[in-house]
């Protein structure tokens, strides 16, 4: 079978595998973002048990595997009587486990807000809250966006995992055609290009394109 | 270190010749290192003071406390009568609360040697977030008033820009018109022409003339303009070690420094000059 024929015989599967990791990706990455941001934010709370909290959650989803947080999700969790989806158990481990990553680009891009914004804020008067919201987090997202970059890169690669608990991904699509057919080479190949265009003419261009516009709206352009 | 000791400062400071601003025996330190000792300061309402010396002797630091920006180790800080840094509970002051701090720290507005303009914001943006976000003032009177300021500080035409694409003085007078938009009864100046290119500083000193001439704000400045000083402060207060080591009117001060330091240290500035 030529290359060309197996195009064409198992592109629309392919096809609907990358769908299925796009909508995961993008998925994961609304989930990692919102508890990044609350992670983040929540590290640099006053109150110690806000602080510990999120401290642990990120130290066990940063210090342990993904792999296994995955499975932990989907076959433990339902022991505790939380049973998911297993597509939602995906985008969840997936999205988990990058928030807590990315909560520290959250926080280390909020501390590295000049100080002479948070004592300006303070000099006209207000409150943290605000602050935290009017002045500092817009000056904060223009510094992470481009590490966000490099995350939602390692997001993309993080989904391929959830092959192993069957949702229809690419992998698993690619996976299971390997073990019809035996063109290991013909479908492996052709995920490891698809993940590259996803990740350097998808999200690479998009992550630039939201820098230009951020730094348009911050007017630094 | 010692528990700031409370009795003896009074939980309120009336009559008629109260001052805008007082500091009661203030100390400040990090760690040993003690950065203002015991300092008494009264600052008359409408008073404009400047406060001069060698750098570490604690100048800026005065200026940082009144701001909330530094707490403070001992005594007390009162502005217009309240105490700033405690409040009173019954007969007897504790430390301020969140709420009380924020309430008084409303008469006070800022100008920083780096500007500290928000740089997501135009100008315009810049005067108006304040009274709009912190004051709940309507976005069309506080637009009015931003406008009225910048024309004051001579930005008017300047209003849609962001500030990277202002000059460090253009920048430094939309600071100031930020400041003066939430109403303060004491505006504090520090250093706001060190940080300018020498050409640029007049445009600054000249709006903080205006104010002073066309306000009745009380101030207090700390400066190395020394001739800018003199010619518009009522009354210069030369910091040394901590310490106010002399004051006196720019005339006493400057012609007739009395103290052997301050004479070191306004012949060191000649020189330099």
């Amino acid at each position: 079978m030529s290359y060309l024929e197996f195009l064409s015989q198992y592109g629309d599967r392919i096809l609907s595998g990358t769908l299925v990791t796009i909508v995961l990706t993008i998925l994961s990455a609304l989930l990692a973002m919102a508890i990044a941001l609350a992670a983040g934010l929540m590290r640099m709370s006053r109150n110690f048990f806000v602080r510990a909290g999120a401290t642990v959650y990120i130290e066990i989803f940063r210090g342990t595997s993904l792999l296994v947080q995955l499975y932990w999700i989907f076959f433990v969790l339902p022991l505790f009587g939380i049973t998911l989806e297993k597509f939602t158990a995906g985008f969840v481990a997936v999205g988990m486990n990058l928030g807590a990553y990315g909560a520290e680009l959250v926080r280390g891009a909020i501390l590295s807000v000049p100080k002479g914004q948070w004592e300006a804020a303070q000099a006209i008067n207000m409150t943290p809250t605000k602050r935290m919201l009017r002045i500092i987090l817009p000056q904060a997202l223009l510094i992470m966006l481009p590490s966000w970059g490099n995350l939602l890169i390692e997001l993309l690669k993080g989904t391929a995992l959830v092959a192993l608990i069957a949702v229809a991904d690419l992998m698993f699509q690619v996976k299971q055609i390997n073990g019809t057919t035996f063109m290991s080479a013909e479908s492996f190949g052709t995920a490891l290009v698809i993940y590259y265009i996803l990740a350097r003419f998808m999200i690479t261009p998009f992550m630039r394109w939201l820098e230009r516009f951020m730094q348009r709206k911050l007017g630094r352009a | 270190m010692r528990e700031n000791d409370l009795t003896g400062y009074p939980p309120k400071l009336e009559g008629p010749d109260r001052p805008m601003v007082r500091f009661a025996n203030v100390t400040k330190s990090y760690g040993s290192l003690t950065v203002l000792d015991s300092l008494d300061l009264d600052v008359a309402e409408g008073e404009m003071v400047t406060i001069i010396g060698p750098s570490g002797s604690g100048k800026t630091t005065v200026l940082r406390m009144l701001m909330t920006l530094e707490t403070i180790n001992g005594g007390v800080i009162y502005v217009d009568g309240d105490p700033l840094t405690h409040m009173p509970q019954g007969d007897r002051l504790v430390p301020a609360n969140r709420r009380h701090v924020r309430q008084i720290r409303s008469k006070i507005g800022m100008c920083f040697q780096q500007f500290n303009l928000f740089p997501h914001m135009t100008a315009l943006e810049n005067c108006m977030e304040g009274p709009v976000h912190v004051l709940g003032m309507p976005k069309k009177d506080a637009q009015e008033r931003a406008e009225e300021l910048l024309a004051m500080v001579g930005m008017a035409d300047k209003r849609d820009q962001h500030p990277s694409r202002l000059s460090g003085g253009q920048q430094q007078r939309v600071a100031i018109a930020r400041a003066l938009a939430m109403r303060p009864k004491v505006m504090l100046f520090d250093e706001v022409t060190s940080a300018l290119d020498p050409e640029v500083i007049g445009e600054v000193t000249n709006v903080i003339r205006k104010l002073v001439s066309e306000h009745n704000l009380t101030m207090l400045m700390v400066t190395h303009q020394m001739g800018f000083a003199r010619d518009i402060s009522d009354r210069i207060c030369f910091f040394y070690g901590g310490r106010i080591e002399e004051q006196g009117t720019p005339d006493e001060l400057f012609n007739h420094p009395q103290k052997e330091r301050t004479q070191q240290f306004l012949r060191a500035v000649k020189e330099a000059v």
